[in-house]
């Protein structure tokens, strides 16, 4: 491999993911810092060690090649979806805010990681080598078939565990990359209408005019004929069994949701942890209290300080500024990957790029939406902040790939297919 | 797949833009919650982690004239916890009832108070023991919502010598708490409940602090908040009472155990109690921090009524004690001459309508004049002045000497005395119906029987009168100015008469005779009060020295037989007074 091509490593997305990562650590270290002491205080080691592993990861696959990665897609895939499985059939544990959920692997008690964080990549491939495959991006729903498919099963496997944070993050992932791959407006939107029917459900009045719109949208979009009944069928169907599906929910998904719409109506419950929350970072004003000195932390009145609500500590010592400093630097990461998946050598590359950055995007807003209750709890992590071990190597990997897809692009997207 | 340049250049675009907006949407949301909205969440914050924890306010000590203490505070303990629910509050108190002693009535108590104000810590022990307190210590790690505080607890050096007048205190009932008179209290606050310490609540509670402790999110206490500062409790200041605790206390050693009954002692110029004794008595200590339920079934059930305040709210017919309104009413509307002698001589007893009017001396007094007839309490004597002066008259001229009112002395629950009204007719003809009673009572009243029943404190009052110019003074516990009444408009030879006659009564030649003290002129009346078929109960009210008098001691004695029996009692507590007997030894049991 003398004649190996030079990699010049994407030194913008190296340094912003750097500053990330040195940033979630040093808030990893903060919310152990508490008045009683908890086990919190010493994760920020192993949450050292597992940025280190990652990184020597991310270099590896920097040094491999984006056709490696591909040859490995389907395998890996399976392989996660074979580990999903495995936490229904009684391996599974929970642990956080959703502490009742069996997302992770548990062998004996002993939690060996979260097979979501590595489906979430895996997922990202596989559609990325689907949708690469294609000449035409798809222009109807029954194109969509396979995509759909390789979303569907680790997302249904998600959900029954149940896991509602990271099946959004899928849904995300999917519409991202759909969107990247060059599917139309209009036919994400009949794609996603089942959904919006679901949501719309709970007033009849709102979905009974919702589906007029969608009424018309098949009408002006003119799909296959079998296609619009199953469209309208399929909204009809969410829109009356949401209700059921409601029931079908855990208690504990039940009372999230709404709390969401009203966090006072469980002050000391579920809602508490977004009471405390928007607390914790109201009164961190412009500067905030001080790295490590944030009250609602150190007395523990903020709850998961290390992983869910890591960004809420951020907020409460840091204040604005911090926080304005964090959202800034995810931004600068999305737009450079963006940009990267724009400039990418092959269109598998590119679909991985932005696949990637739609799987953060869809954290970073859950995730910090929820710390302000705009966003429902779903036990969501950070990327590159909260404490977790298999996320930080799975954000890292994800990085090393984006390196290899960075160094091996032209600066310009070329069209590769066949 | 279409990754035409244009297409790719076209999202890239507009991906651009959408991260940006989902960005900025997030950055302003921020702004909004730690900019504008930073001072709302700050306070919430603040609140968060502040806990105020009530300090009370120590009682203020109460001073008898000298300066001795009749009621202070001693350090004692309460054990509080803070609580979000009721099932979380009977959660803790389980557990606590697991380490330390805890009825099922501390129990209820707690969550009663608990529902009434919730964000309180809610006072589960309000006078907990230092063994308690030790133990609780040692699992202070177990109950963060718990507070042990050192708090004043009521305390009264000489316990039941006090206990007539000054009281006790204990925790505000749920009733008080409705009353407007106790608008601003707390449950679980310390109240007086009797005594001086009703009386003067306002005065002797203080106010209370309020102490800031920074605790985290299990309410457990981290340090004491510099970010509020504590406001401290306000002491009430010292009370100073005209009580004078060595009369008191010889007071109660001459009741000592046996006697039943009551005694005031008061200044007549100045209507100062020097002394207030009821006895049995109760112990106030013991109500401190709850009393022990047996303790108050005993004090409930004893026949002898030891909460019964036999001065302020025993009323009594007040017997011969009377007949010196009797003489002085007749006196005043000009019916009766100092050295007048009645038609009908004492010979035992008197026919008049129907029925035949004893005296209490079967043997009879012979012809007497009203010195005589007071000196030896002649029944006889005075049915006749009363058939003279008239019901009508006898009743107007009671009103006039204060028998229908309280005395008005500084205590709470006094009774009202019983005394007919003005209209005597309407008066009798409601109470025993339209002919059916006669002029007869106008017999009864005047030996001070009848419809006529006196508190001790009463009858005390108007004997200020008689020992002075004229002028009542009213009773007061706490020093105050004077507030005196004329009441008697007698020329100075009947005043001077009617002081010879009551010295007369502490004479050889009177009732009380046996009472008498070397070198000491009392002037005093006793009173027996018919009491069938109990043995009748006996009073003397009285004063000394008789001519410039510095004290004036009224006694009642339930079933004490004849008033000599009291004037015994009264002429001790006198003659300790003016110095002319020793000290009585205190029985203590």
């Amino acid at each position: 491999m003398s004649f190996a091509r030079r990699i010049v490593p994407d030194l913008h997305l190296l340094t912003v993911a750097g500053f990330l990562s040195l940033y979630g650590v040093a808030m990893v270290y903060s919310a152990g810092q508490t008045d009683t002491p908890t086990a919190v205080a010493g994760v920020y080691k192993s949450q050292i060690v597992w940025l280190l592993l990652g990184m020597l990861g991310a270099y590896g696959i920097s040094r491999s090649s984006v056709r490696f990665i591909e040859w490995m897609t389907w395998p890996f895939y399976f392989l996660s979806v074979g580990l999903l499985s495995l936490t229904l059939v009684g391996l599974g544990a929970g642990a956080g805010t959703a502490a009742s959920t069996k997302s992770w692997l548990a062998i004996g008690g002993v939690r060996l990681g979260q097979p979501s964080e590595l489906a979430k990549l895996t997922v990202v491939l596989a559609l990325a080598s689907l949708l690469s495959k294609r000449r035409e991006p798809p222009k109807s729903l029954m194109d969509l078939w396979k995509p759909a498919l390789t979303v569907l099963v680790p997302w249904v496997m998600i959900m029954l565990q149940p896991d509602l944070g990271t099946g959004i993050v899928f849904i995300g992932i999917f519409f991202g990359m759909l969107y990247w791959a060059g599917v139309s407006w209009p036919l994400l939107l009949l794609l996603g209408s089942p959904a919006v029917s679901l949501i719309l459900s709970f007033s009849t009045g709102v979905w009974g005019a919702w589906f007029l719109v969608l009424l018309a949208l098949v009408l002006w979009y003119k799909p296959y004929l079998i296609e619009g009944i199953v469209l309208v069928v399929m909204n009809i169907v969410t829109g009356v069994v949401a209700p059921l599906m409601w029931e079908k929910l855990a208690p504990y998904q039940q009372k999230r949701l709404l709390v969401f719409l009203d966090p006072s109506l469980d002050s000391r419950g579920s809602g508490y942890h977004v009471i405390q929350s928007k607390v914790a970072i109201g009164s961190g004003g412009w500067f905030g209290k001080g790295y490590t000195m944030g009250p609602q932390k150190r007395l523990a009145f903020l709850p998961e300080q290390q992983t869910d609500f890591i960004f809420s500590v951020v907020g409460e010592e840091l204040g604005f500024i911090g926080v304005a400093v964090a959202l800034t630097l995810f931004l600068m990461l999305f737009l450079r990957i963006t940009k990267i998946a724009s400039r990418a050598n092959d269109s598998f590359s590119s679909l991985v790029a932005f696949g990637l950055m739609a799987s953060w995007f869809v954290h970073v807003l859950v995730n910090v939406g929820m710390t302000l209750n705009l966003m429902p709890i779903t036990g969501i992590p950070l990327p590159f902040f909260s404490y977790g071990g298999s996320f930080m190597l799975a954000s890292w990997l994800a990085i090393g790939v984006l390196m290899r897809i960075a160094g091996e692009g032209k600066g310009r997207a070329v069209f590769t297919g066949s | 797949m279409s990754f035409h340049p244009n297409d790719i250049a076209r999202r890239t675009r507009l991906s651009s833009i959408a991260l940006s907006v989902g960005f900025l949407v997030l950055l302003t949301a921020f702004f909004r919650t730690q900019v504008l909205d930073t001072e709302k969440y700050a306070m919430q914050s603040e609140e968060n982690r502040l806990r105020s924890i009530p300090v009370p306010a120590p009682r203020g000590i109460i001073y008898d004239l000298r300066g001795d203490i009749i009621a202070e505070n001693l350090p004692g303990y309460r054990v509080s916890i803070l609580s979000p629910r009721v099932d979380s509050l009977r959660a803790t108190l389980g557990k606590l009832s697991g380490l330390i002693p805890i009825s099922q009535r501390e129990i209820e108590n707690a969550v009663r108070r608990f529902r009434r104000a919730p964000n309180r810590p809610t006072v589960v022990l309000a006078d907990a023991s230092v063994d308690v307190v030790s133990v609780l210590e040692e699992h202070r790690l177990d109950f963060p919502q718990m507070i042990i505080q050192s708090v004043p607890k009521r305390y009264y050096p000489d316990g039941p010598l006090v206990s007539s007048f000054v009281g006790y205190t204990g925790e505000i009932t749920e009733a008080e708490l409705n009353l407007p008179k106790y608008a601003g209290y707390k449950p679980g606050q310390i109240v007086g409940k009797g005594g001086l310490e009703k009386e003067y609540e306002a005065i002797l509670h203080g106010k209370e602090g309020v102490k800031f402790d920074e605790v985290d999110a299990r309410g457990r206490p981290v340090r004491t908040s510099s970010m509020r500062p504590d406001i401290a409790a306000v002491p009430a200041p010292p009370m100073k009472t005209n009580i004078d605790m060595k009369l008191q206390k010889q007071m109660a050693a001459i009741f000592s155990d046996t006697l039943m009954g009551g005694a005031i002692a008061m200044d007549p110029k100045t209507g100062a109690v020097l002394a207030l004794y009821s006895n049995p008595p109760f112990d106030p200590n013991r109500f401190t921090g709850g009393i022990p339920v047996d303790y108050w079934k005993e004090l409930n059930t004893d026949p002898r009524k030891p909460l019964f305040n036999k001065v302020i709210q025993g009323t009594y017919p007040p017997a011969s004690t009377y007949k010196l309104a009797t003489a002085t009413i007749a006196l005043q509307n000009k019916l009766v001459r100092l050295d007048e002698r009645m038609p009908i001589s004492c010979g035992g007893g008197m026919q008049y309508g129907r029925r035949y009017f004893r005296c209490w001396e079967k043997r009879g007094h012979g012809s007497l004049d009203l010195q005589g007839a007071i000196e030896k309490s002649c029944d006889v004597y005075f049915y006749q002045v009363g058939i003279r002066v008239g019901l009508s008259n006898l009743v107007a001229g009671g009103i006039s000497l204060g028998m229908r009112e309280k005395s008005g002395i500084d205590l709470p629950n006094e009774y009202s005395p019983v005394f007919p009204y003005r209209d005597v007719k309407e008066y009798y003809n409601r109470k025993y119906g339209a002919g059916n009673w006669s002029n007869s009572e106008s017999l009864n009243l005047s030996i001070g029987q009848g419809n006529n029943s006196q508190t001790v404190a009463n009858m005390a009052k108007f004997f200020t009168a008689l020992a002075t110019d004229g002028k009542t003074s009213r009773p007061f516990l706490v020093s105050r100015a004077p507030e005196r009444k004329q009441i008697l408009n007698l020329k100075p030879e009947e005043f001077a008469r009617i002081r010879a006659a009551l010295a007369g009564v502490v004479s050889e030649r009177g009732t009380a005779g046996g009472s008498r003290i070397q070198g000491l002129i009392i002037a005093g009346k006793t009173g027996t009060a018919q009491n069938p078929p109990n043995p009748d109960h006996a009073w003397f009210v009285g004063f000394a020295p008789a001519d410039n008098p510095t004290i004036l001691v009224a006694v009642f004695l339930e079933f004490g037989e004849h008033g000599w029996s009291a004037a015994r009692v009264a002429s001790r507590i006198m003659g300790y007074y003016t110095g002319k007997l020793p000290a009585e030894v205190v029985v203590t049991e």
